[in-house]
């Protein structure tokens, strides 16, 4: 598991800020597995642990450690259509949803192939 | 209206014959006897007293006083029937003995002596001192009234009755003024006894709450007629619930196994399947809902017996457990069936063990929380730190919900897997495996808890 911060360096473009949804799918799809998380919260700890303890090597973005990690967190919610924004998994760019997707999709077998796909995990 | 007086005498001797307690010694022995005379000597019309109801009777109580007023007793008309009916109406049952415990006898005792009842009259009084003061003063005048005798009012129209007897007609009032005060004073030991009893009563009630929710396992006590209604919300409702969905279940068990047993049709079958699955779903939807209302309750499995409480993991059954359960009973299986059992198994372990780290992280996290700013001797500090700490332990604890939730999510979806993968009559023989385990340790927490105590 690593830790990402996006580094702001030279290329940031004209545009002060961005749509925090697109930069949201942009990160999403900066690597086979992405979670969006809170340092705090307890349930993206499992779902870390769930991933880790598959042999996955996710990537992890604490969203209170983000300067924009508040529009992020809004956005989020919009989307998953819930009050709480995390933790959300990302697999190869496409939105997998929150812990309950998860563990459903890794109970009724989907989860795997899907990482293998994603290429985060091999056999 | 003299028989009538009579019937009423007659119902009084009834009452007061099993109510009289015999402490207060000869004088009821004397004043029994002369109600003997008058029993020997009336007709008894018991019926006619007896249909009579509260309302009509304070009537006629108060004319039966006033008969007594003819007899030349002004004083007792009424101070008498009010303080009766004062203290009668407090008493809800056993009010119509009452009434007829407090008629005055209005017949003669003619081996009565007239020392006797001065005597009683005094000590009476003495007696009557911590009841209600206007009987007191009733009695007081009463007696004052009769001792002077040139006191007595009498009632214009009555004066012709003032010919009879004098003395004979004041023995006859003095005597009921004694039994009259008597059954008062009986009346309201027995209130007492009746209000302690009622105490008593509401304190056993408490007590039995409270020994229910610390977890006292309701055995089916409330099933049948009210079944489906949620009764109120809490942990009394849900656990009221979870007894009924627990016959509801073994019900649906019984016809499986019966059809199990009877090799029916796969289609039957799958149907009887389907239900226990349902019935499945039935029981992790209330869970959600008591979760909702008290998570604690769910958690601590209060609702459980002791035995499968103590194995019991985040609020319920742990599914990678089940499924070694049923390992060797499911044979025979497919290779893909096997491999299907065999990531199922895997998968439900990692879910668990991703949950109980959190769960963990939660722990962890909550002590810190409660731990940090100031404890021990410098603990009470500022009010803002400490208002600020609770509230982020409490967001901290409002996360367990959706750990409980979780918890159950896993394990109804290990059994939806499950279904998924096995055939119908693979799936059956599953269900009534599981069953049996849990009626199993259920049993187990039952002969466990009557085993014989040393």
């Amino acid at each position: 598991m690593h830790y990402q911060t996006e580094s702001w360096g030279s290329y940031m473009p004209t545009r002060s800020v961005g749509d925090p949804l697109e930069r949201v799918e942009r990160l999403a799809s900066e690597n086979a597995v992405v979670i969006f998380s809170i340092s705090t919260c307890c349930m993206c700890h499992a779902i870390k642990r769930l991933f880790c303890g598959m042999g996955v090597n996710p990537t992890v973005y604490e969203l209170d450690e983000d300067p924009r990690g508040k529009e992020m967190e809004k956005a989020l919610m919009r989307l998953l259509g819930s009050s709480s924004a995390v933790p959300v998994v990302f697999i190869g760019g496409k939105l997998v949803g929150a812990m309950d997707r998860v563990m459903a999709s890794h109970i009724n077998g989907t989860l795997v192939p899907l990482l293998k796909e994603a290429g985060a995990l091999w056999l | 209206m003299q028989n009538f007086i009579e019937a009423l005498t007659n119902s009084t001797m009834y009452c007061s014959s099993s109510f009289i307690r015999g402490d207060e010694g000869s004088r009821n022995q004397s004043r029994f006897s002369g109600l003997g005379e008058l029993e020997q000597s009336t007709g008894f019309h018991h019926e006619d007293a007896v249909n009579l109801s509260p309302g009509s009777f304070f009537g006629l109580k108060s004319n039966s006083v006033s008969v007594v007023t003819n007899l030349q007793f002004g004083g007792l008309n009424t101070s008498v029937s009010s303080s009766d009916i004062t203290s009668a109406t407090g008493v809800d049952t056993g009010q119509y003995s009452f009434q007829k415990e407090t008629m005055p006898v209005a017949a003669s005792f003619g081996n009565v002596h007239f020392e006797n009842w001065g005597d009683s009259g005094m000590v009476d009084n003495s007696q009557q001192a911590d009841t209600s003061t206007d009987v007191d003063i009733d009695d007081k005048n009463q007696f004052q009234g009769v001792q002077s005798g040139a006191l007595i009012s009498v009632d214009s129209a009555d004066r012709s009755k003032a010919k009879t007897g004098d003395q004979k007609t004041l023995r006859r009032l003095a005597q009921n003024r004694e039994a009259a005060r008597k059954s008062r004073l009986r009346k309201k030991v027995y209130v007492q006894k009746l209000e302690n009893s009622r105490l008593k009563l509401i304190q056993l009630e408490q007590e039995l709450q409270r020994a229910r929710q610390q977890g006292i396992f309701i055995a089916n006590g409330y099933s049948g007629d009210q079944s489906h209604s949620v009764i109120g919300n809490g942990p009394l409702a849900f656990d009221m619930e979870y007894a009924w969905w627990l016959d509801e279940h073994q019900r649906h068990i019984n016809d499986l196994r019966v059809a199990v047993n009877s090799h029916v049709g796969d289609n039957e079958l799958c149907l009887l399947v389907d239900n226990v699955m349902s019935h499945y779903d039935e029981i992790f939807r209330l869970k959600s809902i008591g979760a909702k209302s008290d998570v604690f309750h769910m958690l601590s499995g209060t609702w459980k017996t002791p035995a499968e409480r103590c194995f019991m993991w985040l609020g319920g059954f742990r599914s990678s457990e089940l499924l070694k359960i049923l390992g060797n009973h499911l044979e025979p299986l497919t290779d893909q069936q096997l491999m299907g059992i065999c990531n199922l198994q895997h998968s439900s372990q990692q879910a668990e063990d991703a949950l109980f780290q959190g769960m963990e992280a939660l722990q962890q996290s909550l002590a810190d929380t409660l731990s940090s700013g100031a404890l021990g001797p410098s603990g009470s500090g500022n009010v803002a730190d400490y208002m600020g700490q609770m509230a982020l332990a409490m967001g901290k604890l409002g996360t367990l919900e959706n750990f409980l939730h979780q918890a159950d999510l896993l394990r109804q979806q290990t059994l939806q897997q499950m279904h998924r993968i096995l055939t119908t009559h693979q799936a059956a023989r599953a269900l009534l495996v599981i069953s049996d385990y849990l009626s199993r340790l259920r049993a187990l927490s039952s002969l466990w808890l009557a085993r014989p105590r040393d």
